[in-house]
């Protein structure tokens, strides 16, 4: 029976994971990571590359809303940002796709900052709404700049290759999604041991505090849309090379609102939360499929009620869950492990 | 000319839809401070139960839209009791969250009871066109800014005369004092949101009878925010007069500029607002500035 844990060195203490079971099961899930696609069938990729877009655009979205605490509805712009340039630079310049993944992941940074200006001078509701129009106005500029984005029409993005091998596979691509996934994951855990990523919490915490403390709310807030972006982009870019066909129906403000639900019954202000939301949020219409699916012998008419069933439950799951646990899913994680670490005096 | 008449009259009677949308949205922000994502759903809500009333049960208009009224009082207080209460006190972003929870609940709830095809809505309004100083406009329209014109007019006699107005602008002022003063506050919150569902039921059948039943409807919810936000968050007046120049504002970019223009240039201004006068025209200055 342990009574907590104690460290004797600095280094130890300073250690991303500090206990063993902490690294037993990053272990654990490192090792399924790489076994299932060997395992799985075509239906069960996709399913997993979709999770894994979905957590990579979750964290980013984590970094603004819960470790920063500004508010954004303008998700699904800037991963169309993402999507959009990665798309044109590949098929209009040729530029092999993992050069211009990073291209545009840096011009979302570059956009999410302008449009994160408003937070200067807004918080809150206000700011909420501001992201709102955000989002707008980025896709009006997406589905009105007919010259260069196609306008309303999918632009059609070409196969991605490496090493002479086409990546169009969801076996072959879901290394590079996952890759990326074990990339944000560990470069945003390790942002928030830096003064920048600090500086976000203490933002989020009291900002007149933090001010005060010397941290220029200016630069931060700008630079936390910047890294967030950064990321919604990345997850906008790999929308893009996966599904080969990029269309703004993607990105409207559905997208934006299904995110920040990620993140809302994850956890807000942590990686894996972000990773519990997105990857409950993706799976729930298609085990709600699966399921009516397997009704259907015994009710008939659900076929047609799936799609509303779906949406309702994406409401109720919201709602439920803000009100009976509004610390989310990595809250209930961490009530189990604390059950059975305490067992049997767990209360 | 007749041109530019045609666009004002249009644009106003868009303008009045809004103001009414609107209206609902400042009246539950006013007493509870919550932001309601789900005003749109409230509409459309409000146009497929009159469609139910009028078109499926053929019954007459003014009654079917009195039984339409009772039942967005029954929404509006189901949604405040289940919903909103246990938010009281949470963080914006759970409120905001909560009311687009319950905008996607209220969305699939319309499309399994009705399905997601365009219904043909009878017009109980008459739509033959009538001509104003050149300009050709539907009846309905009139009505709408008629209609909208009433509404207005009796709520802010209901905010100074009667006895929940008051009390609900005191709740709207200050919480604990309205409680010490024997108001009973859940009641207030109530109030808000049953009102809210009526206006915004009221918004839909029009809607509905202007341009028919269907899910766009609860587009308006998005288009509430410039309106509100120019008016200012807590200011009735401000619900109207930021209705009037929005719904101008899109007709007129619409018809003089087009290029789909019009659906964006109220965000734009949404924006320049937020930057430059936070609190909107009639709003109270005390938005916190960072």
């Amino acid at each position: 029976m342990e009574s907590g844990i104690f460290h004797t060195t600095y280094q130890a203490d300073m250690t991303l994971r500090r206990t063993h079971a902490q690294k037993i099961r990053v272990v654990l899930l490192l090792i399924a990571v790489v076994i299932f696609p060997f395992f799985a069938d075509r239906y069960f990729l996709n399913l997993a590359n979709q999770v894994g877009i979905a957590i990579v655009g979750a964290i980013g979205l984590n970094i603004l809303v819960g470790y920063t605490g500004q508010i954004s509805l303008g998700q699904g712009g800037f991963m169309a940002v993402g999507a959009y340039t990665t798309g044109l630079l590949t098929k209009n310049f040729g530029i092999p796709w993992y050069l211009s993944i990073p291209i545009s992941c840096f011009f979302t940074a570059l956009v999410g900052a302008i449009f994160g200006i408003p937070s200067l001078r807004l918080k809150g509701l206000y700011l909420a709404i501001a992201t709102i129009a955000s989002q707008e106005i980025i896709l009006w500029v997406v589905t009105h700049w007919n010259v260069v984005t196609g306008g309303v029409d999918a632009l059609v993005v070409p196969n991605p290759t490496l090493f002479g091998e086409r990546m169009n596979t969801d076996f072959n691509f879901y290394w590079i999604i996952w890759l990326c996934v074990g990339l944000t994951a560990l470069l945003t855990v390790n942002l928030f041991r830096t003064h920048w990523g600090r500086a976000f919490i203490a933002i989020r915490d009291q900002d007149i505090a933090a001010s005060v403390m010397g941290i220029n709310l200016f630069r931060y807030k700008l630079l936390a849309f910047a890294v967030s972006s950064f990321f919604v982009g990345l997850a906008g870019a790999l929308i893009a090379h996966y599904r080969t066909i990029v269309t703004w129906e993607r990105f409207t403000i559905d997208v934006s609102v299904l995110y920040l639900a990620m993140i809302i019954i994850g956890g807000l202000g942590s990686v894996s939360g972000s990773l519990f939301g997105a990857t409950f949020m993706t799976l729930l219409p298609a085990v709600l499929t699966n399921l009516g699916r397997a009704l259907k012998d015994y009710i008939p008419a659900i076929d047609t009620f799936i799609p509303y069933i779906q949406q309702a439950s994406f409401g109720l799951v919201i709602i439920l869950f803000l009100i009976f646990e509004p610390e989310g899913l990595r809250k209930i994680w961490n009530n189990i492990k604390d059950y059975f670490r305490l067992w049997p005096f767990s209360y | 000319m007749e041109l530019f008449i045609q666009y004002t009259l249009t644009g106003l009677t868009n303008g009045a839809i809004l103001a009414l949308a609107a209206l609902g949205f400042v009246l539950i922000y006013k007493a509870s401070d919550v932001i309601n994502f789900a005003q749109g759903e409230f509409l459309l809500v409000g146009a497929y139960i009159i469609y139910a009333m009028i078109a499926q049960f053929g019954l007459w208009w003014p009654l079917g839209m009195t039984l339409t009224v009772i039942l967005a009082v029954g929404v509006g207080i189901t949604v405040e009791r289940l919903v909103l209460r246990p938010m009281i006190g949470e963080p914006i972003i759970s409120v905001i969250m909560v009311t687009i929870g319950l905008s996607s609940v209220l969305q699939a709830i319309v499309k399994m009871i009705w399905g997601s095809q365009p219904k043909e809505f009878p017009p109980f309004i008459p739509t033959d066109p009538v001509k104003i100083l050149g300009a050709t406009i539907g009846a309905d329209r009139l009505w709408a800014i008629g209609i909208a014109i009433v509404l207005l007019g009796a709520f802010s006699l209901f905010f100074r005369q009667s006895r929940e107005g008051i009390a609900m602008r005191a709740v709207a002022d200050d919480q604990q004092a309205a409680l010490s003063m024997g108001i009973s506050v859940k009641r207030i919150f109530a109030w808000a949101w049953s009102i809210a569902a009526v206006t915004a039921a009221i918004a839909g059948a029009l809607v509905a009878n202007i341009v028919g039943v269907s899910g766009t409807i609860s587009s308006f919810g998005l288009h509430v925010f410039p309106v509100v936000i120019l008016g200012g968050l807590d200011s009735i007046p401000g619900a109207i007069i930021g209705g009037i120049i929005i719904g101008l504002l899109e007709t007129y970019t619409g018809g003089y500029i087009g290029q789909g223009l019009n659906q964006v240039v109220s965000f734009i201004v949404l924006i320049i607002i937020l930057m430059v006068r936070p609190y909107g025209l009639f709003g109270q200055q005390i938005i916190e500035r960072v």
